[in-house]
């Protein structure tokens, strides 16, 4: 009995920037468009690492869609980029401005809670305008299928509603996704975690110590020996009146040292090199994490089942290109390239056929190849290779290896290797490229910094109680608790530690007819959504009802 | 479907604003006026139904000329499109069957007769529940009470509800009522919403009345005796059958602990504090 259900032309699940582009360009192609966003407003959901790219050669940008953006609802542009080798004290700082301004109109570092809650705006009053709207608060749960067929969508808070196209924004954690079997969350090698702190710093200070005008920017990128050899890296941007702090790892890594992402972060923080612009000043005013999909393994080359299409996180579009990382840019290309697919299959009078023109636009306009190098995927087959892999870290390693950094310097083959989109489009996923040369070429090449930093950031128990939180029932269960299966979410969940009883996670130790069992217990209650312990630990994952779990204010 | 609310503006009861003289008379001049609180669900119902079915939402009240902002802000609360406020040196000290028989006319006055009346459940201040079945008795209508959930069916012109019997969150009933009717709102009343439809239009409502209430003036009818032309021994002093016997003051609970006041500038009065303190301060 579906014939009550509400019916809408599109139905756009999830308001971030890939939502946003998919509604925007439905809108303005005249289909009736409803955007279901889960959290309070747009953007209270919502982490990232900060950086929005248009590219020249993409076929849609943000600015694009949306005229104002950069005026209103950005942070500064990024002028200056760098990347600082660390190994302990001694720094070697190359400018990677090229390779930043490769391809690139502009890059802007931006805030999701400030960001995205203009983009609702906008969205609202444009989808208004052909029958539709945005509404907050509604958490979409699943498909709604007739005949096996995907016929709609359903929610906690609405009665289920039928679409013509049903275009899936709903994020990293999308649940879409998974109901589809579009994406799963099984594998810790397709995945990054990122944390992050917003610090606190007025515009003033930042025009000071980091010798910019009040309309430019700087994005600073730190990779070496200080993350306890995970594999990874740090950033720093420039926000309009506050920076944005943090750190990228691949989740396999993370897993595999039981390291603790918040420590982490606070060995960037407290690293000698940042005392230049923090200055023994700190405030902390907000915590984050995200799952971050490694788009050169997870990215679906074919993002689409029936009226379904995933854009933007939700489909592992999320390309690191060496240390930097684009998510954004191809959400919104990919949001817009969907709503283009179905407006013209629709028009044509199939609108089933939108999916498969999803799929070749992805492909024609270059997305794809950007998502998923075939190079990579030749160099990860040999660089990826165990042996050849731990060769290749023990050469880089080794005198000779020193030797060749200190020559590839003299002869400026370093800072052009580095700005090279090709060579950081086939770096392999191993220790050298992240932690073994970086640190080799501090080692050979860098200064050493002075500078004492005694910032002293808080504990994860100050972390999580100043972050808002409106709790729901429990959204996640943990299937198996023994520590086996799921003890590895104690360290890796970003708001749980193992000698920490305040988090979500917690490892204990119960005596039953008299042998001990070592075990795992969860308390969402200060959960941030990131979904890490969906990959690393067996539970049943969901989001929290729409306007419940963690809201962010800045993100 | 035209819709009308009625309430009350009361003496705001929370702790900080209310303000009693010696005598624990209440001092209605140093004390503010709000929207009688549990009206709150009657407006609720009223949205929801606007919401719904479309059309217009009116306030009605009958009091002081100060009642208009506690009119401005039902208006911006349940969105109303039209504000009526009974009003004249004549109505004053008005028990509830004068008000019920001022509001009775006002309704007849009214351009368009409403489909409901929506009424809150007691004021906050008379604690009577009487203004709004007596308001119904005076228009012969059917009316409903304790309306817990509410389907209106345009069509057939009657009203569906949910109400507690007897005010008795265990035992639900469901009536079914002709239009126009009486709707009293109970406090365990919840909106639903779960149309998208609904609530995107629930959204335009908000953007619409939140100008709308600014000059919410322009929305206002005051009606005066001369316009009503009530029968003088029918409203207020006069029309109020009600004769207060006495009140008795609640008596105010005695300090559980002994108070010493001590001036801050008196340096050996504070040094003995200090003093008193410093067992309880875990010190050295």
């Amino acid at each position: 009995m579906t014939d009550d259900y509400e019916h809408y032309e599109a139905v756009v699940v999830g308001a971030g920037p890939g939502g946003a582009a998919a509604a925007a360009t439905l809108a303005q192609n005249g289909v009736e468009t409803l955007v279901l966003e889960r959290g309070v407003e747009s953007g209270s959901k919502n982490v990232s690492g900060g950086l929005i790219y248009a590219e020249e050669s993409a076929p849609y940008t943000i600015d694009g869609l949306f005229p104002e953006f950069r005026s209103e609802a950005s942070e500064r542009p990024v002028t200056e980029y760098y990347l600082h080798n660390v190994a302990g004290r001694n720094v070697k700082t190359i400018d990677l401005t090229d390779l930043h301004e490769h391809d690139t109109t502009w890059s802007d570092a931006v805030l999701r809670r400030h960001m995205d809650s203009w983009l609702e705006g906008r969205v609202h009053e444009m989808t208004r305008e052909t029958g539709g709207g945005l509404l907050t608060g509604v958490r979409v749960d699943g498909l709604l299928r007739e005949a096996g067929e995907i016929v709609g969508v359903t929610c906690e808070e609405l009665d289920p509603i039928k679409a013509d196209a049903i275009i899936a924004a709903d994020g990293v954690n999308s649940e879409l996704a998974r109901d589809a079997g579009l994406m799963d969350w099984e594998d810790p090698e397709e995945w990054f975690q990122g944390v992050k702190a917003i610090v606190d710093m007025p515009a003033s200070a930042i025009a000071e110590r980091f010798g910019v005008d009040e309309d430019e920017g700087v994005a600073h990128l730190f990779s070496g020996d200080l993350f306890e050899g995970v594999r990874g890296g740090g950033f720093l941007y420039t926000n309009d009146d506050s920076l944005s702090i943090g750190t990228v790892f691949h989740l396999d890594s993370l897993v595999a040292e039981a390291a603790e992402p918040h420590e982490l972060l606070d060995a960037l923080l407290t690293h000698p090199l940042l005392d230049q612009w923090l200055q023994g000043e700190y405030e902390e005013l907000e915590y984050g994490a995200k799952l971050v999909p490694d788009s050169k393994k997870a990215a679906n080359p074919s993002p689409h089942q029936g009226r379904l299409m995933l854009v933007g996180d939700a489909a592992g579009q999320m390309q690191a290109q060496g240390p930097i990382i684009k998510g954004m840019n191809h959400a919104v290309s990919a949001g817009a390239l969907a709503a283009e697919a179905f407006s013209e299959a629709q028009t044509r009078g199939r609108p089933g056929e939108a999916g498969q023109r999803y799929e070749t636009k992805l492909r024609d306009e270059g997305v794809m190849a950007k998502l998923r190098p075939t190079r990579y995927t030749v160099a990860s087959a040999v660089g990826e290779n165990g042996a050849v892999a731990s060769v290749t870290d023990s050469l880089v390693d080794s005198p000779l290896g020193r030797l060749g950094i200190e020559a590839a310097d003299r002869l400026g083959l370093l800072r052009r290797a580095f700005n090279s989109p090709f060579v950081m489009s086939v770096m392999p996923d191993t220790r050298t490229p992240y932690v073994t040369a970086p640190t080799a070429i501090a080692e050979a090449l860098g200064t050493p910094v002075r500078e004492e930093n005694d910032v002293e950031p808080p504990d994860l128990a100050d972390r999580i109680g100043d972050l808002t939180y409106d709790v729901g029932d429990p959204h996640i269960e943990l299937r198996d608790n023994s520590f086996a299966a799921s003890g590895a979410a104690v360290s890796a969940c970003p708001v749980s530690a193992k000698d920490f009883g305040g988090g979500c996670y917690r490892d204990e130790k119960v005596k039953t007819n008299g042998h001990e069992e070592h075990l795992v217990s969860l308390d969402t209650q200060p959960c941030v959504e990131c979904g890490t312990c969906a990959i690393v630990a067996d539970t049943e994952w969901e989001h929290p009802a729409g306007g419940k779990g963690v809201e962010f204010e800045q993100g | 479907m035209h819709t009308l609310v009625l309430t009350k503006g009361v003496p705001d009861f929370r702790e900080g604003q209310v303000s009693f003289d010696e005598d624990g008379h209440l001092e209605r001049g140093k004390t503010p006026t709000v929207m009688n609180p549990n009206d709150k669900h009657a407006l609720e119902a009223a949205l929801q139904t606007k919401v719904r079915h479309g059309g217009t939402v009116s306030l009605m009240s009958m009091g002081p000329p100060g009642y208009k902002e506690v009119l401005q802000e039902g208006m911006a609360d349940v969105y109303a499109d039209d504000l009526y406020l009974c009003s004249d040196r004549e109505m004053g000290a008005a028990d509830t069957w004068a008000t019920s028989i001022t509001l009775s006319t006002g309704i007849d006055h009214l351009d368009e007769e409403p489909d409901v009346v929506f009424a809150g459940f007691k004021t906050a201040d008379g604690e009577t529940g009487h203004t709004g079945p007596q308001t119904c008795w005076c228009q012969d209508w059917p009316i409903v009470t304790h309306v817990v959930a509410l389907d209106i069916d345009e069509e057939e012109r009657t009203l569906r509800a949910k109400r507690l019997v007897e005010g008795d969150v265990e035992e639900i009933e469901t009536v079914e009522a002709p239009l126009p009717c009486f709707v009293v709102a109970d406090p365990e009343f919840e909106p639903t919403y779960r149309k998208a439809e609904h609530r995107l239009r629930h959204k335009d409502l908000r953007a619409e009345t939140q100008k709308r209430a600014e000059n919410f003036e322009d929305h206002l009818e005051v009606y005066d005796q001369e316009e009503l032309n009530l029968d003088p021994d029918f409203i207020g002093l006069d029309g109020s059958p009600t004769i207060v016997a006495g009140v008795d003051p609640i008596p105010k609970a005695p300090p559980e602990r002994e108070a010493t006041m001590v001036d801050p500038s008196d340096e050996g009065a504070m040094a003995d504090v200090f003093e008193e303190l410093e067992p309880y301060a875990g010190a050295d």
